[in-house]
């Protein structure tokens, strides 16, 4: 099915079933602990244990490996080490190196893993490895770089002939004749997916044929790597991944454990597991740069802005991906002269690659903190000065509307709701005991990104029905959502619908990350109804057009069949592609919100408290509002942690993130996270698919962070720009001792 | 985690007998830091001694008033024994900000006072450090030290004990009780049980190697309010930036000991008389010849502020922290 | 492969109990002392319900119940637990005969990805568990005083069990249902 007009009334739009408030369908299987995830998996019989060995340095060769200890150590099957192997091609969009040749990138680079009959003794056998290493100088601050830094053009929303800089009208002129400016710089730090589950992979080969049960968000983008990195034909290999423990961005790519996995069961003959121990995820895998970003803003007396320009750094290996922390910047707000752009540093840190809402999550973090501090030089309400910045077009090509933008619909209902009237516009004027109490507010931006999705629904003769399509659930809701769409289009309940998913068998579908999950795969589920549905008139001799399905019966004027007398007589198949026009070029499709905080500060220590969060999203029709609601509380709350806690510590001498484990690196705990209250609007958009949904999975995360960041300074009168906000960086600024 | 051997003993003296015979050898009790440890090699022993049947959990009345807490109570109960939480609040109050609820369940007492630093280059051992490497180096001093501590330290180590129970004790000076091989008992002050690292941080308390802790002694109940203030970043289940125990009276004398600051509970006995004049006067005195990094400098404001606060609450209610 | 030698404790005039009791069934323990209690559950008797995030106890998604009491499996070696009986995810409810509280994280969507749910279930109810006990936390008041089981106290409680997804507000309406329904 091609998705180039905008949608009309369709079966969809019943909302019998889509639309509405159901559990999740895989719920019963994830709190009995019967949902196995790949490291879990026993379909490949019993699996040798390959223990990960890291490398030590951040930047060199390796010289020798004597791996004759760890081969003599009880129960040890094999070892192979990166000098075994040429360096293997890497997965796309990624730049270290997955496994193979003689020089370390990064520390914490896989060197070797170690395969014994039980984990206990590929454990101890991985410490007896003996690395002769030549170490190099490392370039390590992003900083000191910076003059080396050359420009990331946005090639994602530009094309290959993205400019360096995005550039409408004149902004110095601007900036210079404006009557206020803010110019200030802001940065944000290295943070961690920090999945729950480690990265898992499981391996058995069957002549050149290899499975692996591995824990990836696009199976998709697997199938394609895994062939390329292991050198041989991609009809060779298939990939499972129907439970994933969280991935957040960390499991869009295959990282050395698949292939770790394969390449070892391939060398012993016989099924091999891998999973990354916590301690080496966090260098051996991706994260999200440490971003500096320097924006200045230009307005009239009125309230206006004149001129926006935004200029972001952020690091990476050589050929990795910058931090698109600017782009959000070129569609949030109306001003006449604009400059916007980034530019990427070369590191010989791990990997910088996506993590959720790659780009807005970091730039929000700064540009909605210097909003706030524009609002407060204009004496204006923050709300305020932001719907008066509204546009309903894209700033830099003022032809080209959004599909639907309901941003100051999101500050209005949420001010209302929150209570944001009570607010000092004056810093640090409320007290509640020991506690300063502020709030603060953000917008919020997210694209909604078109992706062909295919899927198959199957009506068996028993009368159930079966979608089967290699989309991922990695917590978002997929497999329900899945199950309402083609409910919903044949007349029966979630109930009904059995979903399968995460095999590369399957139809290829859009996959889980950048919150194109729900609508394209739901898309792609739409359209393979279409076709059972056709299936299924055409067996009764109806017209398709005139069929309506309700109530697990098929109408057709007065003729009624049940889709169970249906199935009786044969199965029927559905399966079809959806595949996007233009549209998403001629209007912009995005995702918008409005986040409030309202947070404590003790005035004694500094620490800061979440008291109370709300968020309101417009983001197209709401599949279900059960699982949205859980997206959006889960984005909020890993703002928290990008407000007050994460940051991965580099150790800038030696080359690498310091506190790389589950203590070490703090995300936030049930004490840190208050309820969290979730509006969602309900804005269907007829351009953006023909469920007219758009994905609301990192909107959540979008402006919860600096909505933080500005209730800490309407709490306490201190603006930091540096995140983490921890509380060394308020303490010298809090009121004297002598003043409480 | 190296291979080793595993013996559930049922007598202190069993136990004693085996730590002094086989080399490299452990006890095991809670197991919650060791086998942490050893999952990492940076502990490795060859022989683990299985505590657990001993009969040294409960808590008991003293002759002088106070309570003798046996090494092997854990966490939980020592949080939650009636006695502690009327006479020694400040203990419960020190417990329960550590850890959770799952780790606390698990913990020993002694093994508490036992658990080794948190300091991230100890914990990695692919850096330099001169407690789990004596004479490698010590990669925090120009490293990242945000956490570790600001006095006693020395050029070989600044690691920060991490522990909450140990500075609550240490508040009280409470008294360890030992017993070793021969039979011989002892009982060390708390304030000489964890030592600093001078030239030698890889030796962290007064513990002689055939020597079991058999229980912790409290002295008679000292009476005033108790506090167990514990600053961090995150809300929970996360170490102590600043951490301090205060007993106070209302004629606003008192004991104060801070947590999360020195290679060991630190209180400066001299320095609680200037609880009279400020918590500033008692932490300028208390962390008198401090050497903080640019990264911990905050902990010393940041140690007045706590204590400011915690004299604050003694003023404002009867509720303790 | 290494030695145990074992000498757990026996009931007077009976013979030494020699096995891990989990979920009402009776298992040897493992040959190798090096076999933590959280891998003898999921690689020896193929109990993946208890899930292995960190095997450093700084996550809390290997929460089990052993005798009652909720610990990290990943933090404790499976030989310690001879005697004992360990009580998984598994043992709480099934599928189609779903425990209280599991129906309860279902109808709140107190999970998302699900890999950190088994723990946060075990560990609500070793919490309560507590509360009933009369241990405090650090959020508690009056220390004396009888515990009560508030938002804010099961917050507390349950901080060692991490949710990166965020699924924490849910959870703790979960709970809150949960409580609510005579236990």
């Amino acid at each position: 099915m091609r998705f180039d007009e905008p949608a009309l009334r369709n079966p969809i739009d019943d909302l019998t079933v889509f639309g509405r408030p159901v559990a999740r369908i895989e719920g019963p299987l994830k709190v009995t602990g019967a949902a196995r995830y790949a490291y879990e998996r026993t379909e490949l019989g019993k699996a040798a244990y390959g223990v990960v060995v890291g490398a030590a340095i951040p930047k060199g060769r390796i010289r020798a490996i004597d791996r004759t200890a760890a081969l003599a150590s009880p129960g040890v099957l094999g070892v192979i080490t990166t000098l075994d192997h040429d360096r293997l091609p890497t997965a796309d969009m990624c730049a270290a190196t997955l496994f193979g040749g003689d020089v370390i990138q990064h520390h914490h680079q896989a060197m070797a893993v170690v395969v014994a009959d039980t984990f206990e003794q590929a454990r101890a056998a991985s410490r007896l490895l003996s690395v002769t290493y030549e170490r190099a100088e490392g370039r390590f601050v992003l900083a000191d770089e910076e003059p080396r830094a050359e420009a990331a053009p946005d090639t994602e929303n530009g094309g290959p002939d993205a400019p360096d800089i995005d550039v409408v009208g004149d902004f110095e002129a601007a900036f210079r004749a404006a009557l206020v400016r803010l110019e200030q710089t802001y940065t944000t730090p290295y943070e961690s997916p920090a999945m729950m589950e480690p990265h898992a992979s499981m391996a058995a080969w069957q002549g050149d044929h290899v499975t692996i049960w591995t824990s990836n968000q696009m199976v998709n983008w697997a199938v394609r790597d895994i062939p390329r990195a292991l050198g041989i034909p991609a009809e060779n290999v298939r990939v499972l991944s129907p439970y994933v423990g969280g991935g957040f961005g960390a499991k869009l790519f295959i990282r050395c454990d698949v292939v770790l996995a394969a390449l070892a069961a391939r060398a012993l003959g016989r099924p091999v597991k891998v999973t990354l121990h916590r301690p080496v995820i966090f260098n051996n895998t991706s994260h999200r740069s440490a971003t500096i970003q320097r924006i200045r803003l230009a307005a009239g007396s009125d309230g206006k802005l004149t001129g926006i320009s935004h200029r972001g750094l952020s690091g990476n290996l050589p050929g990795g991906l910058a931090e698109m922390a600017t782009s959000q910047t070129k569609l949030l707000y109306a001003a006449p002269n604009r400059e916007i752009g980034m530019r990427m540093a070369t590191l010989d840190l791990p990997e910088s690659n996506f993590m959720r809402a790659p780009g807005e999550a970091p730039g929000l973090m700064a540009l909605e903190v210097a909003m706030d501090e524009m609002a407060e030089k204009l004496a204006m309400d923050p709300i305020a000065f932001r719907i008066l910045n509204d546009t309903p077009v894209d700033p830099h090509v003022p032809n080209r509307r959004f599909s639907e933008r309901h941003l100051a619909e999101c500050l209005r209902v949420g001010a209302e709701r929150f209570g944001w009237s009570a607010r000092q516009a004056r810093p640090a004027g409320v007290r509640d005991g020991r506690w300063l109490v502020g709030m603060g507010v953000a917008s919020a931006i997210r694209n909604a990104i078109p992706m062909s999705s295919g899927a198959r629904v199957r009506l068996e003769r028993s009368g159930r029905l079966t979608v089967e399509t290699d989309m991922t659930d990695i917590g978002t809701g997929t497999y329900t959502i899945l199950a309402q769409t083609a409910a919903e289009m044949l007349g029966v309940t979630p109930a009904d619908v059995g979903v399968t998913l995460g095999d590369s068998n399957l139809p290829r579908a859009a996959g889980s990350g950048g919150q194109w999950g729900a609508a394209n795969a739901t898309g792609g589920v739409f359209a393979a109804c279409v076709k059972l549905r056709e299936a299924i008139a055409a067996r009764l001799g109806f017209p398709a057009a005139q069929c309506t399905f309700a109530d697990h019966h098929v109408r057709s004027g007065n003729d009624t069949t049940s889709l169970a007398e249906v199935a009786q007589r044969g199965e029927l198949i559905g399966e079809d592609l959806i595949e996007f026009g233009d549209l998403g070029k001629r209007f912009q499709q995005s995702t918008f919100g409005a986040q409030f905080a309202e947070v404590g500060v003790d005035a004694f220590t500094g620490e800061i408290r979440v008291r109370r969060m709300l968020a309101v999203c417009d983001a197209g029709r709401i599949i279900n509002p059960v699982t949205a609601r859980s997206q959006v509380i889960g984005g909020m709350t890993m703002g928290i942690g990008a407000a007050l806690m994460e940051d991965l510590g580099l150790d800038a001498k030696r080359g690498f993130f310091v506190n790389h484990d589950m203590a070490g690196y703090e995300v936030p705990v049930h004490a840190d996270v208050p309820h969290l209250d979730v509006v969602l609007l309900d804005h269907p958009d007829a351009l953006a698919s023909p469920t007219k949904a758009k994905g609301i999975g990192e909107l959540g995360m979008c402006g919860a962070a600096p909505a933080i960041a500005n209730a800490v300074y309407n709490a306490t009168g201190v603006r930091i720009r540096n995140y983490p906000i921890t509380l060394d960086k308020l303490l010298h600024e809090l009121p004297p001792l002598s003043a409480l | 985690m190296r291979a080793f051997t595993y013996q559930r003993v049922a007598a202190t003296a069993e136990a004693t007998a085996a730590l002094a015979r086989i080399p490299g050898a452990k006890l095991l009790a809670g197991g919650t830091n060791l086998l942490d440890l050893m999952k990492l090699e940076i502990e490795a022993p060859t022989h683990l001694i299985d505590i657990r049947d001993l009969d040294l959990a409960r808590i008991e009345d003293t002759a002088a008033g106070g309570l003798r807490i046996g090494a092997l109570v854990s966490n939980t109960d020592l949080a939650s024994d009636a006695r502690i939480k009327r006479h020694y609040p400040v203990i419960s109050r020190a417990i329960v900000s550590g850890a959770t609820g799952q780790l606390r369940n698990k913990a020993s007492t002694a093994g508490n006072l036992l658990q080794r630093n948190r300091c991230p280059y100890f914990y990695d051992t692919d850096q330099p450090c001169n407690k789990r490497l004596p004479g490698s180096g010590c990669s925090a001093i120009d490293g990242a030290s945000r956490g570790l501590a600001v006095i006693g330290t020395s050029s070989a180590c600044i690691a920060t004990y991490p522990g909450d129970l140990a500075v609550a004790l240490r508040l009280l000076d409470a008294e360890i009780e030992t017993v070793d091989a021969a039979g011989r008992t002892r009982t060390l002050p708390i304030a000489d049980f964890h030592r600093l690292p001078g030239d030698t941080p890889q030796i962290e308390t007064a513990l002689q190697p055939s020597e079991l802790i058999t229980a912790v002694i409290l002295p008679p109940p000292l009476g005033g309010r108790h506090f167990y203030l514990k600053v961090r970043d995150r809300a929970s289940y996360a170490f102590a930036l600043v951490s301090v125990a205060a007993v106070l009276h209302p004629d606003r004398t008192g004991r104060i000991a801070f947590g999360g600051v020195a290679p060991k509970p630190w209180r400066v006995e001299q320095a609680e008389a200037a609880l009279q004049d400020s918590a500033e006067a008692v932490v300028s005195i208390a962390f008198d010849g401090a050497t903080p990094t640019e990264q911990n400098a905050f902990k010393v404001p940041l140690a007045a502020r706590a204590l400011a606060s915690v004299i604050a609450r003694a003023r404002e209610s009867s509720d303790a922290v | 492969m290494p030695q145990s030698n074992m000498n757990p404790p026996a009931a007077s005039g009976m013979t030494p109990v020699r096995f891990i009791t989990v979920n009402g069934e009776q298992h040897s323990p493992p040959e190798d002392p090096r076999t933590t209690l959280l891998d003898f559950l999921r690689e020896q008797l193929d109990l993946t319900g208890t899930k292995k995030g960190c095997d450093q106890g700084q996550c809390g998604a290997c929460t089990v119940l052993v005798n009652g009491t909720r610990i990290n499996a990943c933090l404790t070696l499976a030989i310690m637990h001879v005697g004992d009986e360990v009580t998984t995810v598994e043992g709480l409810g099934k599928p189609d005969a779903l425990h209280p509280l599991q129906r309860a994280f279902v109808t709140h969507d107190g999970y998302q990805c699900g890999y950190c749910t088994p723990g946060q279930i075990c560990s609500v109810i070793g919490a309560l568990a507590e509360i009933d006990r009369g241990v405090p936390s650090h959020v508690t008041g009056d220390l004396s005083a009888p515990m009560i089981t508030t938002r804010l106290e099961m917050r507390e409680r349950m901080s060692g069990n991490i949710c990166r997804c965020g699924a924490y507000s849910n959870i703790q309406d979960a709970i809150a249902e949960f409580v609510g329904e005579p236990r």
